[in-house]
This record gives structure tokens, sequence and C-alpha cells, in this order.
């Protein structure tokens, strides 16, 4: 029973705060040996392409910012579905900490995949299955923002949005199945738990990208998520003793 | 160990350059600025928040 008590106390905000705090260091600072790690195997010691010569190297940022823009919107729909059944403060606050960072890692995977398919399809843009409802999922980040922004009392804005959240999640599968269910011009995946078309040290240094890509998330979330519970609780005594003592001195 | 001859083939990428380095060029931009974006509302908001608190503190006293 004391694990399980433990486990509700840090999702109250005057819990979490100081926690999140503590922890956004060693999130940085793992994501930077990750991404290291990543970029010295993918781009100095991985070898070529036998059909897309150096130019596949793009894979190293394409494949870690599509699957962190797919990920952190079910992360996202999954704070809103909880903040919906249990009416828990946290939940906004997360889902609205996580909006622009997930936007972001979905432009990133569009403008990447822009930079690739130039040169080995001859197009910037094709409207194909993949491409497309990645595109949609760009929309959805930003729909979510400018909704949540437009309502102006926060818990109100939280429901508004994790419903818009909700209902998007269904694009979800068609973007990580359109390879498969549709004829596209865009390449299957590359890596498949059973077997992988990639040689050894090209997964490897996709992985430890993807890896960075999310402990830099983590961090970046956990960063905004401060500031919105400060703003969002201000006129609790937590709070007030927050920015009257050590907010002033924190960066 | 290392796959590349020369820095300059390293640079030009087997004359996917401009491709490559632009996504990485975008990648690094975009890692590089939100922190400071996130870092910077953070402040405004803080001291936003001071004076706010401070304005009522002041209020109710009087």
């Amino acid at each position: 029973m004391k694990d399980r008590f433990n486990l509700y106390r840090f999702a109250s905000p005057a819990t979490f705060y100081p926690f999140a705090g503590a922890l956004i260091p060693y999130f940085v600072a793992v994501s930077i040996v990750f991404g290291l790690a990543g970029l010295w195997l993918g781009m100095l010691v991985a070898p070529t392409d036998f059909q897309q010569g150096e130019g596949y190297r793009i894979i190293f940022i394409h494949v870690p910012a599509s699957w962190m823009s797919m990920f952190i919107y079910l992360v996202m729909a999954g704070w809103a579905a909880i903040g919906l059944a249990f009416n828990t403060r946290l939940s906004g606050m997360m889902a609205q900490a996580l909006a622009p960072t997930g936007a972001l890692m979905a432009f990133l995977s569009l403008l990447t995949g822009a930079l690739w398919g130039k040169p080995m399809w001859g197009a910037w843009w094709v409207w194909d299955a993949r491409l497309t409802s990645e595109l949609i999922l760009l929309f959805l980040y930003i729909g979510y923002m400018a909704l949540t922004a437009a309502i102006d009392d926060a818990r109100r804005a939280d429901k508004a949005g994790g419903l818009l959240l909700l209902v998007g999640v269904v694009n979800i599968p068609i973007i990580y199945f359109s390879v498969k269910w549709w004829n596209t011009l865009h390449q299957g995946s590359s890596v498949n738990l059973a077997k992988s078309s990639m040689a050894t040290t090209m997964l490897w240094g996709m992985l430890l990208m993807a890896m960075c890509f999310w402990m830099y998330s983590i961090a970046i979330a956990l960063m905004r998520v401060r500031t919105i519970m400060l703003e969002r609780e201000r006129h609790t005594d937590w709070v007030k003793a927050e920015l009257l003592g050590k907010a002033g001195d924190e960066k | 160990m290392i796959h590349w001859a020369s820095f300059s083939d390293f640079i030009a990428m087997g004359g996917y350059g401009f491709y490559v380095w632009g996504s990485f060029g975008a990648t690094v931009l975009i890692m590089a600025i939100e922190p400071i974006v996130v870092a910077r509302n953070r402040k405004t908001t803080i001291a936003r928040l001071k004076r706010q608190l401070r304005a009522e503190t002041r209020n109710t006293a009087e």
C-alpha cells in the first residue's frame, strides 16, 4: 500500500514540481551522451548504403523525429484520457507541455523527409499516404495548441483539447501502417523485430539517435511543464512559497 | 573503423551534402532554439507571477 500512496503523491503538482526539476539535468546529460554516440556511429562509422549512397544518412534524424512525433502524440492522448476520466490536474499540464515538442518533431520529420525525397524520388513532396497522414499529424498538434490557447479557462481548455487528442488518435495507426496498406512511394520500415534490413552499425546509430530524441523530448517537456505549473497553480501556497523563495535564484 | 577517407569526403557526403547537412542543420537549430525559448518564457513568467504576487500582498495589507 505504501508504494501506491507514493505513486499518487507524484500526481500532485506540489510534489511533482521539484521532482521534475531534479530530473531535468539527468535527461539532458543522457540525451547528449546518446546523441554523440549515435552521431559517431551513424555519421563516421556506418557504411555507405548500396542503393542510396551517403544520402541515406538523413535516416538518423528522419526516423527518430518521425517516431517521436507519433509517440509524443500517443502520450498526450494517454494524458488526455486520464484527465477526462479522473479529472486530474497534472494530465492537462503534461499534454500542454508536450504539444510544441511533438509539433516540432512532426515538422522535422516532414522537412527531413522532403530533403530526403528530393534526391531519391526527384520530388520534395508527393501526396502519398505516409506523407499526407504525417502532415495531418502536424495539423493536429497545431490544432490542439490553437484550441487550448483560445479557451481562457485552463480546465475547460484541457477538456476540449483532450477530446481533440482522443479523436485524432485514429491517425497514428494510419501513419504507421500506411506503407503496408497502400502502395506508396515511401519505403517500407527498415527496422523489424524479426529481421532488419540494415547493417548493424546503421541500426545502432539510428536507435541511439532515437534514444537521444526521446531523452531530449522528456527534458524539454519537464522544463515546460514546470512553468505551466507555476502559472496555473499561482494561487496555491506552494507556488507562492516557490516564488518568494527559491524561484528567484533559479534560471 | 572510420568510414571516411578525408574530411572533404565527409563534408561532400557523396554528393548529398546539401540534403544531409540541411537535415542535420535544421535539427540542431531547432534543438538549440527550443530550450532557449522555453527558458526565456520561464523567466518572464516567473517575473510576472512575482509582480502579481507582490501586488496582491500589498493590496491585502492595506
